[in-house]
């Protein structure tokens, strides 16, 4: 065997960055072997129901718990009069509003909590919350977030009446919460007021929700004699959620344990803290019993968390080339009852200011609004960078409408506009400065790989005869990764992570990390980054997450930032563990640490290929024979803050066919390049990319959070709200280009998110596409039949 | 409220409960038989993940009375594999990535392992028909076909072997 083939052997060994290696979490799945926090059942375990409210806004007259204290089996109803002694009625939310955990005189949204009724299981816990006897005086409901500031408008927040401010700047109505604003404004509008050509249009990214297929849920578990509470519970970030515990209840941090265990899904769902953790907790200190928590899939839809509900406005100056002179782009942001929006502190409309997308625009102004309405709080980012989705979407749709004013093709007008090769790092109009990205030569490979040309010939010619085929393109950039710590906080925590390993003498490792895996294969990526650094078989390294008291402090798995930033802090922590082990090999060869080099798996004497030694020999020799000074052991924790974001990019292409008499949008292809820097498992980035692109392919065609106008929820479960099943979910194509971070230690850049960001818009685009001949310019998601049919209807297509 | 005896066959073993009437199947698998394999994911039968077997048939157990399985053969994820040896579908599944958060999992195992008795030899369009009562936000579905096609395929080799 040559050296060569040695080296590659030994590479393959490690099954290590790079290669697509089989998920280390699967066996437990396949076998029904996961832990779920609905699988957690502890001794004189009591199972939780919520009593809420079926009116969007009304004072609560009086609460009854007579009859549901009486029913044998029913051991405490909790009410917010309950809490007041405790303080815990009203609990802080990410975005520096205050929450209700439990509806505090009246309630603001349909199904608020109002009561817990804590029983000795689920059945019992259910029959009791329906004895609940509340009665209400109904007040009218504020629905449309464009009349939230009329002066008419009924008052959602009476706590906050008489106050110039909740948590984010100035406000100048009681139902007003922030408002937020970014770039020159001046020299926008006078870019605007110069320009040869302006678009403008209004935009809406519809209120969704996230809905993964477990719920939201928990077990509080207080030990009465140690003063210490454990709660397992489905977060995305069990760090802060300890940290919140703290804050509310006073208990030490250090007797508060937070397990995440296995989760069925996140995608922003689980970001938050929701009144049934909190009233769970209390139940459980109060009662000294565990106490479970589990939502039903109606209680998920309605209450935990929507996302979106951005009624965007956006304009484009450009000359009569078709060239950005300048971006001017506003929000108007529904809340609904209480700012729970899930955003780094200072961040009230999250990242929107990466909106001025691929495109190199030398000057742009955003501001966003936001406003309280009668409608479930949140306004979480629904498998995307906090608001990153809302910003793409609103930028991809108007430099197609551009396109469609000047009568420029599509992907010729992106060409005029992208951000060249040789401006990165580029500054962006509006503060970011993009790591890196190599746009034009991604577009020509899915142009190319697509037959671009002759799609447009072939629509061409379906117009000529009538028919409606669609063809959209989007050229994203998204931003993720949050972040470093100057930017990017939550309740004054730096949005750092970590990640601590620990060699064992044998040569295995073991390594914990502050993020959460929630599918993303955490177990996987995270082994073949340390297998890679310090040559040992991914097999051979265990990681864990989600537990708190073994874990190191964490911000958590939301935002796209494993990769960035967790995946960072475990390869400068295994970098931290090579460097000692490399002094500890030099030591066993008896010569200095600055004569060995590092090969594969193992520390080489420079020149001298037989005088070797393995990480695994090292690793024993961490633990009896070290050099002189040096203490024992080889492990090591790094808290990694981030010196920037992370800027994937992605080109997709979407065809579509249109059925004129029913509207029905038939998917024929759809192409998906993503650009997420160095690639560590290929085979999980494809499986990250397919779920990211149905969950866009669910938004843009069919979910949508309705309400009727006194706040009613029109369709809360499954029955009517859209998940795409086997049937209609299109066939995907996946393709790349590599365009490292220069500021990863990896090169690597994080993709789970990319494909709903970029996936959404690119739907638009295919369906809006299919009626540009006829000058529509937008239409607004969800794109179901009906939907389509009316504007095939309106345009007298169907005749 | 009163409770009733119920027997039935789980995975090869006789077991006997006390229910309640009223007591859904998915309940009594998961908290007194301790088999937590199938998950609740919708309680309106829309998502499958609580997908059982049933004296043949695929059954979503959260709407579905304890008490109907009296007597009945059940069959959980649990059972699926034998002798130590996983099922070809479940290799299948970790073979071609057709799982990630792996709360679907159980319940699309259960539907496949039935839908290949049905179906043999499916066709993809075959599979996503088949399959349709079984819903994942994670994969996108993709993965959740090859993983199907390939479970057909060694199955098949190893039936001709």
């Amino acid at each position: 065997m040559s050296a060569a083939e040695d080296t590659l052997e030994r590479q393959d060994q490690l099954q290590g960055i790079g290669c697509s290696r089989k998920r280390k979490e699967d066996p437990r799945f396949i076998q029904g072997k996961g832990n779920y926090v609905d699988d957690v059942k502890l001794p004189g375990m009591l199972c939780g129901a919520i009593v809420r409210s079926p009116f969007a806004h009304a004072k609560i007259v009086s609460i009854n718990k007579e009859k549901a204290l009486a029913l044998p089996g029913v051991h405490a109803v909790i009410t917010a009069d309950d809490l007041k002694p405790l303080g815990l009625h009203w609990m802080p939310t990410l975005a520096g509003d205050t929450q209700a955990v439990l509806a505090d005189e009246k309630v603001a949204f349909q199904q608020q909590e109002v009561a817990m009724v804590v029983a000795d299981d689920r059945y019992i816990a259910a029959d009791g919350a329906e004895l609940v006897e509340v009665e209400y005086e109904v007040l009218p409901a504020l629905v449309d977030p464009h009349k939230a500031m009329d002066d008419d408008a009924p008052i959602i927040r009476d706590d906050l009446v008489g106050k110039d401010e909740a948590g984010q700047g100035k406000r100048t109505h009681n139902n007003h919460i922030f408002t937020w604003d970014v770039g020159d404004k001046d020299a926008t509008d006078r870019a605007f007021d110069n320009a040869e050509v302006t678009v403008r249009e209004e935009i809406l990214n519809p209120r969704v929700h996230p809905s993964p297929l477990e719920t939201c849920g928990c077990v509080a578990s207080f030990d009465k004699i140690n003063g210490a509470l454990t709660v397992y519970i489905t977060s995305q970030a069990p760090h802060i959620v300890r940290t919140v515990i703290t804050l509310l209840s006073g208990i030490a941090e250090s007797k508060v344990r937070v397990i995440s265990p296995d989760i069925g899904g996140g995608f922003g769902n689980k970001v938050g803290v929701y009144p049934g953790y909190v009233v769970a907790i209390v139940s459980s200190i109060v009662l000294g019993r565990p106490v479970k928590w589990i939502e039903s899939r109606i209680d998920n839809i309605s209450t935990t968390a929507f996302a979106r509900d951005y009624h965007g406005i956006g304009e484009l100056a450009a000359d009569k080339n078709g060239v950005i002179k300048a971006l001017r782009f506003s929000a108007l942001a529904d809340h609904g009852a209480f700012n729970a929006h899930a955003q780094p502190t200072k961040w009230p409309a999250g990242l929107f200011s990466i909106c001025t997308g691929s495109y190199d625009i030398p000057v742009a102004y955003a501001r966003v609004d936001g406003v309280y309405t009668n409608k479930a709080p949140g306004g979480v980012a629904y498998r995307c960078s906090f608001r990153v989705t809302e910003a793409v979407y609103l930028i991809e749709r108007m430099i197609d409408v551009l396109a469609q004013k000047l009568d420029i093709d599509k992907a010729e007008i992106r060409r005029r506009n992208f951000i060249k090769a040789e401006q990165f790092p580029y500054q962006s109009a509006l503060g970011w400065e993009y790591d890196s990205g190599n746009y034009l030569p991604a577009l020509e490979k899915v142009l190319e790989a697509c037959d671009y040309e002759g799609l447009r010939k072939e629509q061409a010619e379906k117009r000529a005869k009538g028919e409606l085929m669609g063809i959209g393109l989007c050229t994203f950039t998204e931003i993720v990764g949050a972040g470093p710590s100057k930017a990017c906080d939550v309740l004054g925590v730096g949005m750092f992570d970590s990640c601590e390993i620990r060699v064992h003498p044998t040569g295995s490792a073991i390594a914990r990390m502050g993020t959460i895996t929630q599918g993303q294969g955490h177990q996987t990526t995270y082994a073949q980054i340390i297998a890679s650094e310090l040559g040992l078989s991914s097999d051979d390294i265990q990681i864990e997450e989600g537990d708190t008291d073994t874990a190191p402090y964490g911000l958590g798995t939301y935002g796209s930032r494993s990769t960035p930033v967790g995946g960072a802090a475990t390869a400068m922590a295994a970098r931290t563990i090579r460097a000692k082990a490399q002094k500890i090999a030099a030591h066993l060869l008896e010569v200095s640490p600055d004569d060995v080099e590092w090969d594969v798996d193992r520390f080489q004497v420079k020149g001298n290929p037989d005088a070797v030694k393995t990480m695994k020999e090292v690793a024993w020799a961490a633990y009896n024979n070290v050099p002189e000074g040096m203490e024992m052991g080889l492990e090591t924790v790094n808290y990694y803050d981030p010196p920037n974001f992370t800027y994937p990019f992605g080109i997709y292409l979407c065809v579509v066919d249109i059925d004129r008499h029913t509207g029905e949008t038939s998917i024929r292809r759809f192409y998906a390049l993503d650009d997420c820097g160095n690639r560590i498992n290929p085979m999980i980035i494809e499986g990250q990319i397919h779920g990211g692109l149905n969950e866009a392919f669910a938004v843009a065609m069919g979910q949508l959070i309705s309400f009727d106008e006194d706040g009613n929820l029109q369709g809360n479960s499954l029955m009517d709200y859209f998940i795409p099943t086997f049937v209609e979910t299109p066939h995907w194509e996946t393709d790349y280009t590599v365009t490292p971070s220069p500021h990863h230690p990896l090169g690597a850049k994080g993709v789970a998110e990319s494909p709903h960001v970029g996936g959404i818009p690119c739907f638009s685009n295919a369906v809006i596409d299919a009626f540009a001949h006829k000058g529509v310019t937008h239409v607004n998601m969800p794109h179901t039949a009906f939907n389509v049919w009316k504007t095939i209807h309106q345009l007298g297509l169907d005749n | 409220m009163a409770k009733t005896q119920l027997s039935f066959n789980l995975n090869g073993q006789d077991v006997d409960v006390l229910v309640e009437p009223r007591e859904l199947l998915i309940h009594v698998l998961r908290e007194q038989l301790m088999q937590t394999g199938a998950h609740i994911g919708c309680e309106t039968s829309h998502c499958g993940a609580c997908t059982v077997d049933i004296n043949g048939q695929s059954v979503k157990s959260c709407t579905f009375l304890a008490v109907q399985a009296q007597g009945a053969e059940v069959m959980t994820v649990e059972g699926l594999a034998s002798g130590g040896e996983l099922h070809p579908l479940q290799a299948a599944f970790m073979e071609e990535h057709g799982l990630q958060c792996g709360f679907c999992t159980p319940g699309m195992l259960m539907r496949g392992y039935r839908f290949l008795q049905e179906n043999p030899n499916p066709s993809e369009d075959d599979i996503r028909q088949g399959m349709a009562g079984n819903l994942c936000r994670c994969t996108g579905y993709q993965n959740i076909i090859k993983s199907i096609q390939k479970a057909a395929a060694d199955i098949n080799a190893a039936d001709n072997a």
